[in-house]
């Protein structure tokens, strides 16, 4: 199959020209960031770096790390690096991890974001003779704005469907011919089973290829969704803390994403020392974003475990290329096999109705995990009756089955009663001897 | 017509209710009927006491979780079948009854019931209807 580039002179640039456009870019953006973000620039003079103490990547390990928590501090405008009159759009995760994030774009930033977007949609072997069905949702989400655009790009005839109603989608996709899929690999999943149902074989849909990402999802999964939906699938990464999706793309090898390296500059950290690793070992992705002009993040750590590598790829692209990410530096928990984000919890919680107090307690009886999360009770929800109570507690356990994937037992317990260490709840007891 | 019943959340251990009743004690409260309903986690205790706008306040003051609930207070002869007298009546209206708990009182012969039930009136209505008599907190305090 030939090879197809978006943009072939950046995708398939020599190493050493790419690592000189990503030292001039990232000597602007310091520049730029020192200049315009106060809060960042607290965080590099606290660090005694100067702006002209970055004269390429090479120094790139002497700037202060963000994370997730420094986005909190600065919500919403802390970080903004341009006047707000400059900027066209926010974008905003969905708070699945219990904090929600703004990012800001000036119409610049969306451009170059559509482009990685067109990029990877390229590379899955879109043309503008593909009909592309956007089945990320629409709206704060990047999922269906960033694709919808890269369709546009590589001009697309694009189907802005969001996410759900899927019989709807199935009808755009049968009718009109859709020949790429874009979405989360569950929803390719789940829309896979629905044609199976209505009696769809792989050979009567249209689709040839599906982009999808936004989770996690394992190469077995791949599998399922390409035989039957009959497709190749490819995986997409993103992250609304850097643009969204595109940040880097699957190619027709499907040995890891490509990195759009000219954009964002990849490292590996030692999460616990914050030391640079080289390349091929594990560690923390970190990412520096060399354009972004409204929300410029520099070494925004990830909190995503993964490995980089330079090796030679078949497809002719010498951008860099990333695993899938292999887990998350955070409190993660692997619970039956399923893994739990305590903010997880937190996120059903409030939508519940309840304070973000609770503990998990995890142990391990007769060989399978327990889990159970203490929840403390809230006035508005308190009665006389308990049968109304111990139907509190099921619906709180159904909810969060529905976020994680596995049942816990709740209990609901007297308020200020979970334990507190050093004024900050003790979150997670986990009792299981796994040595 | 209704008797304020106070609704107390406490957790299934060891010196949860003596916390509570010594609340109360030091604050001069004292309690006319109680019943407990638990569970593995948690209970819940009802109380029906002499002041129930202190014992709201100074159980609330130390954190406790209150609910202050309307409940129908019925007196019943002390023999037997008179419970199952007041039940019956409330079974023909077709009136379910969450729960209910019993007292005696000390000087006269008569027990009385705590009853509750969905809909306060209606349940007051079938019981009056039957003869019986209905009680108030301040009937309680007299006793």
């Amino acid at each position: 199959m030939e090879q197809k580039y978006y943009q072939k002179e950046i995708e398939t640039m020599p190493v050493e020209e790419m690592k000189k456009l990503q030292s001039e870019k990232l000597v602007k953006q310091v520049k730029h960031v020192y200049e315009n973000v106060p809060y960042y620039r607290n965080l590099m003079d606290e660090k005694g770096v100067k702006p002209e103490d970055i004269k390429g990547i090479e120094d790139l390990h002497k700037l202060p790390f963000l994370t997730k928590a420094d986005l909190r501090d600065a919500y919403p405008y802390g970080l903004l690096a341009k006047p707000l009159e400059d900027c066209v759009r926010i974008q905003s995760t969905s708070g699945t991890t219990g904090r929600r994030v703004v990012a800001f774009y000036t119409q610049n930033d969306i451009d170059l974001w559509e482009d990685c977007c067109a990029r990877a949609i390229v590379a899955a072997g879109g043309t503008n003779k593909d009909v592309c069905q956007v089945a990320y949702g629409y709206g704060l989400f990047t999922g269906g704005p960033g694709l919808n655009g890269g369709s546009h790009r590589v001009g697309c005839l694009t189907l802005p469907m969001s996410s759900g109603n899927t019989e709807r989608q199935i009808q755009f996709m049968t009718d009109l011919k859709a020949t790429i899929l874009c979405c989360t690999p569950s929803y390719a999943a789940y829309i896979g089973e629905t044609l199976k149902e209505q009696g769809y074989k792989p050979e009567d849909i249209p689709l040839k290829a599906g982009i999808f990402g936004a989770e996690p999802w394992t190469e077995e999964m791949r599998r399922g969704i390409e035989a039957t939906l009959g497709i190749k699938a490819y995986d997409i990464y993103g992250l609304t803390e850097t643009s969204g999706p595109g940040v880097s793309f699957e190619c027709s090898e499907q040995t890891g994403m490509h990195v759009n390296e000219d954009h964002f500059l990849a490292e590996i950290i030692d999460p616990d020392t914050g030391e640079v690793l080289p390349e091929g070992t594990k560690g923390e992705l970190v990412f520096t974003s060399l354009d972004k002009e409204a929300f410029p993040l520099l070494r925004y750590r990830t909190r995503d475990i993964c490995v980089l590598s330079r090796k030679k790829c078949s497809c002719g692209r010498t951008l860099i290329k990333m695993a899938k990410p292999m887990g998350r530096t955070d409190d993660m928990l692997i619970i039956r096999g399923v893994n739990v984000f305590p903010s997880q919890i937190e996120t059903v919680l409030l939508n519940e109705g309840y304070e973000p107090n609770y503990q998990i307690v995890v142990d391990r009886v007769n060989n399978t995990d327990t889990f159970e999360v203490n929840v403390e009770m809230t006035a508005d929800k308190f009665t006389d009756k308990v049968s109304e109570i111990l139907a509190l507690e099921k619906n709180l356990a159904n909810s969060m089955k529905t976020m994680l994937g596995i049942n816990p037992k709740v209990h609901l317990v007297a308020p200020k009663s979970i334990a507190r260490s050093e004024g900050k709840a003790v979150r997670v007891i986990d009792k299981r001897k796994l040595v | 017509m209704a008797i304020k019943q106070l609704t107390i959340f406490v957790e299934n251990k060891q010196g949860t209710i003596v916390d509570v009743t010594d609340t109360l004690a030091q604050h001069n409260v004292n309690i006319r009927a109680l019943s407990i309903a638990e569970t593995e986690d948690f209970g819940v205790l009802r109380l029906i006491v002499n002041d129930e706008a202190t014992a709201e306040k100074v159980l609330a003051e130390e954190g406790y979780l209150i609910k202050v609930t309307e409940v129908v207070g019925v007196k019943i002869g002390d023999a037997p079948g008179k419970l199952s007298a007041a039940l019956g009546v409330l079974d023909k209206a077709d009136i379910n009854v969450e729960y209910l708990y019993a007292f005696m009182a000390r000087t006269e012969k008569h027990a009385y019931v705590v009853l509750r039930v969905e809909d306060n009136a209606e349940a007051e209505a079938a019981l009056e209807g039957a003869g019986f008599h209905l009680i108030t907190n301040a009937d309680i305090n007299k006793l």
